[in-house]
């Protein structure tokens, strides 16, 4: 089943649950910029985007007319038109297979999935067709599609409505893969996605499209391949994605205020991984916490682990920690899902082990 | 196999056909050289009736020439040749992997290229090699691909199943079982986007047919009017599966329901040639149209696959002699005396030749170069390392 309207006036409601104001907001904390929520953030860079280049087309599931289920699409259907923001059937692998073939050409189509869990459906598309038709075709083709879509643990959206495709997606060849986690760096993500060449995976998270920052007014475009430092410090380097970057810095206040001085990055990276950033951080810290929503087994941070051992071994003065959800479908009752995902008291006593 | 010719049509066109035999004279062309140039059309009946669908099929009768008849026969000696040569070659262990032959469907490549441009799509599935052929490619580059060097049309990355021509309007090539229409459609989508005037053909499969994004994809081709021609080569077997065992309706022309489709004998290049044009014409008018060829393959499903457990001999060797698509222009040829069966026989031999040397010259030429392994995963400028397996055998940086 879709996600109902009634869930986007609930994700609306539990916005201060989850939307902790980063302290050291990148650059926008002064008084110029524009203050935006992360989804109106998200449409910001498809609009300017599409102004710029007539070969960006949107396609998905009730992208136009609806607005979109999240409302990034809101209203652009109307500026634009229909070609350019395509409401399609229920037809996952086939829309993902038309804007692959559409790539081919040299449109550049982003794909929007209502739920990353409905990709799956298109996984084929994705793996074979995307990730590798510049390879296999010896480079004649480029596929510079985006594949965007809400994933992560919602408010009981149930098990098959909360899933963690970043762990499915992160081998295959010749895509990449990155995760938004503030209106800052959702604008520029997506800006960069868009004009990249490479077929890219935007993964985004259901609680975070409430999340409000101020941004500059002036143009800008992040780094698909660089790591953002959250926090500088030198005991420990904390490493997470997405909406955990919001539990890690609500369980860094209650560490800071314990003593502790945590080095927080946000990966946002998930295929290739920033190295460079990354071990620069552990190069000072030598001790490394991952906090990660996906499942443990075969997870992000169970490849970050690996990468870090094979190129860090030497500066590593403990075991490297990670927190992640638990191997289980998510369950719906609020409680139990609670417990599925890592909280910030687990990232609080994690740091606490690790650093003594 | 006796055309069918109505006794109307038998009427109008007799005195055509008789006014030909009557002046001999006027037609002794001895050299195939002159009946190349010769472009003065004349009309020939197509045997087998087309069937309609939501459909008023085309003319029962198509416009050729003396020099498109030529060029049908020596293409399709061609890829008939080249298909052989590619057995053989598997045979000895040059090819290896999956080899999927064409031999015996070459009417429906050649008689589609006779109706379309470079402005047009074709997309396919992993039985490329003629199709490949027939959009530009060159034996060297075929037989090289398919022998893994570097030369080959894809670098020698792709093999058997990945053959592409961009430039030609070729979109492959492909490996998963009807994966490639929803290409098609979005090849079709960008054509709209773009207001190019071409047409998308995605080719499929009898087996392919039963697949849901085909569905899919003609629903969203049909709802946008996208201009797309679905083809569904029924070769009446997927694999070892026949198609009265695998589909509830093999009558894949009909399973379009709102879309109209049109049945196609997909051994007779001129019909192939006639359906086409009327497709695109749809296409570009009305919309999504499917067009079922009716087609045989000599060889089994792949190079793994005997082809004989799931059909008799008989039936194989019933169709060589009775549907060949090679055979019926050698007989038009002869029966309208543009050429002589000596040029046919030397154009075979010519071709022969072509196939020879490209297969030579193909042995002869490098693999890839072990570079060519991290190349093209990623578009230029993307940095990042990739390690060999052991991580310490190679480390490159992907360019």
């Amino acid at each position: 089943m879709r996600a109902p309207p009634s869930t986007v006036r609930a994700s609306k409601l539990v916005t201060n649950a989850v939307a902790v104001k980063s302290e050291t907001a990148s650059i926008a904390a002064t008084k110029s910029g524009h203050e935006l929520l992360l989804f109106e953030a998200l449409r910001e860079g498809l609009e300017e985007e599409m102004e710029r280049d007539p070969r960006v087309c949107v396609l998905g599931e009730d992208v136009g007319h609806y607005g979109g289920s999240y409302k990034v699409t809101k209203g652009l259907a109307e500026k634009f038109g229909d070609l350019r923001v395509l409401d399609t059937p229920i037809a996952e692998n086939s829309f993902t297979g038309m804007a692959v073939g559409a790539a081919m050409t040299g449109l550049r189509p982003i794909v929007e999935g209502m739920n990353m869990g409905f990709l799956l459906l298109a996984y084929n598309q994705i793996s074979n067709n995307c990730g590798m038709l510049h390879y296999t075709s010896g480079g004649q083709f480029t596929i510079p599609v985006v594949i965007r879509g809400p994933g992560g643990v919602g408010r009981q959206l149930g098990a098959e409505h909360s899933q963690r495709l970043e762990s499915y997606f992160q081998s295959v060849p010749g895509l990449q893969m990155v995760a938004c986690s503030t209106p800052y760096n959702a604008k520029g993500l997506m800006k960069a996605a868009i004009r990249s060449e490479n077929p890219v995976i935007l993964c985004e998270h259901v609680l975070l499209y409430n999340l409000k920052e101020r941004i500059p007014d002036e143009e800008y475009v992040c780094c698909l391949e660089r790591a953002e430092l959250v926090r500088p410090g030198k005991d420990v380097t904390i490493l997470t994605y997405s909406r955990m970057r919001h539990h890690v810095l609500q369980a860094a206040k209650s560490l800071i205020n314990k003593g502790y001085d945590p080095e927080i990055i946000d990966i946002i990276s998930l295929k290739p991984f920033d190295l460079h950033t990354i071990g620069n951080s552990i190069k000072k810290t030598h001790k490394v916490l991952i906090v990660e929503e996906c499942m443990r087994t075969g997870g992000i941070g169970a490849s970050l682990r690996a990468s870090i051992m094979d190129n860090f071994w030497d500066y590593l003065d403990a075991p490297i920690m990670c927190l992640s959800s638990q191997d289980v479908p998510t369950p719906y009752a609020g409680t139990l899902e609670e417990a599925t995902v890592v909280q910030p008291p687990q990232i609080v006593k994690a740091i606490k082990q690790l650093c003594g | 196999m006796a055309p069918q010719i109505s006794t109307l049509r038998r009427a109008l066109f007799m005195p055509a056909i008789a006014s030909r035999f009557m002046a001999p004279s006027a037609l002794s062309r001895s050299f195939s050289r002159s009946a190349d140039e010769d472009c003065s059309t004349f009309t020939v009946d197509i045997a087998v009736q087309f069937k309609g669908h939501n459909v008023e099929p085309p003319a029962q009768v198509v416009e050729t020439s003396a020099k498109e008849l030529m060029k049908f026969f020596k293409d399709m000696s061609r890829m008939r040749r080249m298909e052989i040569a590619s057995d053989q070659l598997y045979k000895s262990k040059l090819i290896r992997g999956f080899c999927h032959l064409y031999d015996g469907q070459e009417a429906v490549c050649i008689g589609m290229e006779a109706a379309l441009t470079k402005e047009d799509n074709i997309i396919t599935g992993y039985r490329d090699h003629c199709t490949y052929l027939g959009r530009g490619g060159t034996l060297p580059e075929v037989f090289s691909e398919l022998m893994g060097r570097r030369n080959g049309c894809t670098l020698g990355k792709g093999g058997s199943m990945h053959f592409y021509k961009k430039e030609n309007g070729f979109y492959g090539g492909h490996g998963i079982v009807g994966a490639q229409v929803p290409l098609g459609v979005g090849l079709a989508f960008a054509q709209k986007y773009e207001k190019v005037k071409g047409v998308t053909f995605a080719l499929y499969g009898d087996g392919a047919a039963n697949q849901g994004q085909i569905f899919e994809s003609l629903n969203m081709a049909a709802l946008w009017d996208l201009p797309a021609v679905y083809v569904c080569e029924n070769n009446h077997y997927g694999m070892g599966t026949a198609e009265w065992r695998s589909a509830k309706c093999p009558e894949y022309y009909k399973r379009g329901d709102y879309v109209p489709g049109l049945k196609v004998d997909g051994m007779d290049t001129l019909a192939v040639k006639q359906a086409v044009g009327f497709a695109k014409e749809h296409a570009l008018s009305k919309g999504p149209i499917i067009l079922e060829m009716d087609t045989y393959r000599y060889h089994g499903h792949s190079m793994s696959d005997p082809g004989s457990t799931y059909r008799t001999r008989e039936e194989i060797s019933g169709v060589r002699q009775e549907r060949d698509p090679i055979e019926r222009i050698r007989k038009l040829i002869l029966l309208k005396e543009i050429a002589s069966a000596a040029d046919l026989k030397s154009i075979e031999k010519e071709v022969k030749n072509e196939v020879e040397d490209a297969v030579a010259k193909a042995k002869e030429s490098a693999p890839p170069d072990p570079s060519d392994l991290y190349s093209n995963a990623y578009v230029k400028g993307y940095g990042t390392q990739a390690f060999g397996c052991d991580r310490k055998h190679s480390t490159v940086v992907l360019p």
